[in-house]
């Protein structure tokens, strides 16, 4: 049985080899593209994003539920979500399994300030996301200090607090939630800049916006002393360490800036959709943005959001599929890790710590063949 | 004030009976975090898998009553070899799917988490999808009979049942890993693998031996835990699971004795927060003292005895 399986492993993952030298090709080609090229291609993509709403794509798209309701949520919120995600888990490598805790940090923070104390939309903003982010510090500053797998388990405990704290004070509405949460202010007399209660379009004109802007601000970090002291945290804390990488500070930047960016996206949600009880946000939540990092090609912005398009597009498409969908992804998560473990898109700099690892099975057998799939060489 | 003194023998009992469940738990995480250095996420579907095995048992021989005398004997045999049979398959069978492919390519501790995480929202699908998603009832196969009281608590048949069985369950394994050849092979890949491969250890084998034990331990909790709350449903093993691990890492995990002292001492620790604050704050409780532990004393109240502490 091992023998025959392992055969069949090597079998599929020798399959894997013209595929996995497509998209290096693609994307060493990409690397290499000069910046005017990369900056229509970037121009296209906004276009047909704000060109996605027409019902046209819609009726391809998602015949069976309302498109433009879609495109707002999930998909636009799971690109945010994983988009701050990948901040912590695909540059500085930490996994965070409790991430939807934040999303509900500024859920109910615009719910709270809204309804009670009548702020408006683009003041509760900056609080939201303020308080998401000093949330993370929280967080982060006392866990950021144990090891990758017991920091998993404890931010998946700290999911599972916020759930429960919100489920049972009486300031968060307990289990009936909180309802009444005001729109934002319309802007203007356009009518993609008033924010209603039926038409989605402008929520989703606002929600992409913010993903510009994280995708811009991540870019910019990314490329950054603090974006390449994550990547060195990444492939070896310790000799971060050595070289003078302040990694523990960095690492609750990382936390801190995923957990703000969780906290706009719960804002931008809870203020179009008027009600939000504790049950919008369980764990499974975290576990799908997980999966949209990891799926796409975690600390590939590209690949992250091709992820979560997929991750939220795939069951609205296929509405036959989306009992199965949990099913499905748990098995994909699997095949993943066995086969591609870089995502669809893999991270060009990351390597290290989905292949050769210094965790686990690291002398149990493991052969240590460093000419594994995802292993593309460096730009 | 009054209110909880009064409280304190009956959240001893009832910490004792969950923390017994907890501790058969964590022996699972324990066992494969010795030997694997790795937190098994998909152990509380083993357990989920093992609540549903005993129902089934109970199904197919129409048992809906609490039977009596020889009869009662041989339907708990019947039920507590299905749960550790479907357990300990499937603990194994998750580490033939989910973990030795990416052994044997040296995979990270990261890549086996997300791999066992799926492997776990894959089982709970199977179960939600074929049985729903709601509570599913137990029959109640035993009568709750209040037998003695301690101080002003109740002790019931069931409670004495769940703990007692825990520890001769925890008794057995403690011997059979400290006074077998097969155990002497766990515990000499837990100290060091790569010197135990070389003294001529099958590790492949250990492996699937560890995860059978832990398996085990969590089908006979899974039963247990069905005969004493009787509910199960598709995650049921989510909280629970948690706990165990929370019960592991408090006693120190890779520790067997550890598992034990982790075990009782959650119960207790949940039970008297929910009597101090309210009942709804139980899980906050635990999942607080499982932060709080990590952050103090990250190798727990016996420390990691079975390897070099690592935390």
């Amino acid at each position: 049985m091992a023998m025959t399986s392992n055969k069949l492993g090597q079998g599929i993952s020798e399959a894997w080899v013209p595929v996995r030298k497509a998209t290096a090709e693609v994307s060493s080609r990409w690397r290499r593209a000069p910046k005017w090229a990369r900056l229509v291609v970037y121009l296209l993509i906004v276009v047909l994003a704000v060109l996605a709403p027409s019902q046209t794509v819609g009726n391809f798209m998602a015949p069976q539920s309302d498109w433009r309701t879609v495109l707002f949520y999930p998909i636009g919120s799971y690109i945010l979500l994983a988009l701050g995600l990948n901040v912590v888990v695909g540059l500085a490598g930490m996994l965070d399994l409790g991430y939807v805790a934040f999303f509900a940090i500024g859920g109910y923070a615009m719910a709270v300030l809204g309804v009670n104390y009548h702020w408006s939309f683009w003041e509760i903003l900056p609080a939201g996301v303020a308080i998401a982010a000093l949330s993370g510090v929280i967080l982060g500053a006392p866990t950021l200090r144990l090891r990758g797998d017991y920091l998993a388990i404890v931010t998946l405990g700290f999911g599972e607090i916020i759930q429960r704290v919100a489920n049972n004070l009486t300031v968060t509405g307990g289990p009936t939630g909180i309802s009444g949460i005001p729109h934002p202010p319309s802007i203007g007399h356009f009518s993609f800049l008033t924010y209603g209660v039926l038409d989605p379009t402008p929520y989703y004109y606002l929600e992409l916006l913010m993903i510009i802007l994280v995708i811009f601000v991540s870019y910019r970090l990314e490329n950054s002393r603090i974006g390449r002291g994550w990547v060195a945290i990444r492939e070896d804390e310790d000799a971060a360490e050595l070289m003078g990488v302040p990694t523990f500070a960095f690492k609750v930047w990382a936390f801190a800036i995923g957990a703000s960016v969780g906290g706009l996206s719960g804002v931008v949600y809870a203020a179009k959709v008027i009600a939000i009880t504790p049950e919008n946000y369980p764990l499974l939540l975290s576990v799908l943005i997980l999966v949209c990092v990891v799926l796409g090609g975690s600390g590939n912005r590209i690949g992250v959001i091709l992820g979560a398009f997929l991750v939220a597009w795939l069951p609205e498409r296929f509405r036959g599929l989306a009992n199965y969908r949990i099913l499905i992804f748990g098995a994909a998560l699997v095949i993943m890790m066995i086969f591609r473990p870089g995502g669809i898109l893999p991270a060009g700099r990351r390597r290290s710590e989905l292949l050769e690892g210094r965790g686990g099975g690291q002398h149990l057998g493991g052969e240590f063949d460093l000419g594994q799939p995802g292993a593309e060489p460096e730009a | 004030m009054h209110n909880f003194v009064s409280q304190i023998w009956p959240s001893i009992v009832d910490g004792t009976t969950t923390g017994a469940i907890y501790a058969l738990m964590a022996l699972g995480y324990t066992l494969v975090y010795g030997v694997l250095r790795l937190i098994n996420f998909a152990h509380s579907e083993v357990f989920m898998v093992g609540t549903f095995a005993s129902l089934f048992t109970l199904h197919a021989l129409h048992i809906n009553y609490a039977p009596g005398g020889i009869e009662a004997i041989a339907v708990f045999a019947a039920i507590t070899i299905a749960a550790m049979t479907a357990s300990g398959l499937v603990a194994v069978g998750v580490e033939y799917v989910a973990y030795r492919p990416l052994r044997k390519r040296n995979s990270s501790s990261l890549a086996n988490l997300i791999s066992a995480i799926g492997m776990s929202f894959f089982l709970q699908e199977v179960f939600a999808l074929r049985y729903g998603r709601d509570l599913i009832p137990f029959p109640r196969i035993l009568q709750k009979n209040v037998l003695f009281h301690i101080g002003n608590a109740e002790v019931r048949s069931d409670m004495v049942l769940v703990v007692a069985s825990a520890l001769v369950m925890m008794f057995i394994l403690d011997r059979f890993v400290n006074g077998t050849r097969l155990g002497r092979g766990i515990r000499a890949v837990a100290q060091d693998a790569s010197t135990a491969v070389l003294m001529g250890v099958n590790i492949d084998r250990v492996i699937t031996l560890t995860f059978l034990l832990g398996g085990v331990m969590a089908g006979v909790a899974a039963m247990l835990y069905g005969t004493f709350y009787e509910v199960t449903q598709y995650n049921i093993g989510f909280v629970i699971g948690i706990k165990g691990f929370t019960a592991a890492v408090l006693g120190g995990i890779g520790n067997i004795r550890g598992a034990l002292v982790g075990g009782f001492a959650l119960g207790l620790i949940e039970t008297f927060g929910g009597a101090i604050f309210n009942a709804q704050w139980i899980d906050v409780v635990a999942f607080s003292v499982l932060v709080l532990v990590l952050l103090f004393r990250p190798t727990g109240i016996l420390g990691e005895s079975l390897q070099r502490a690592r935390a």
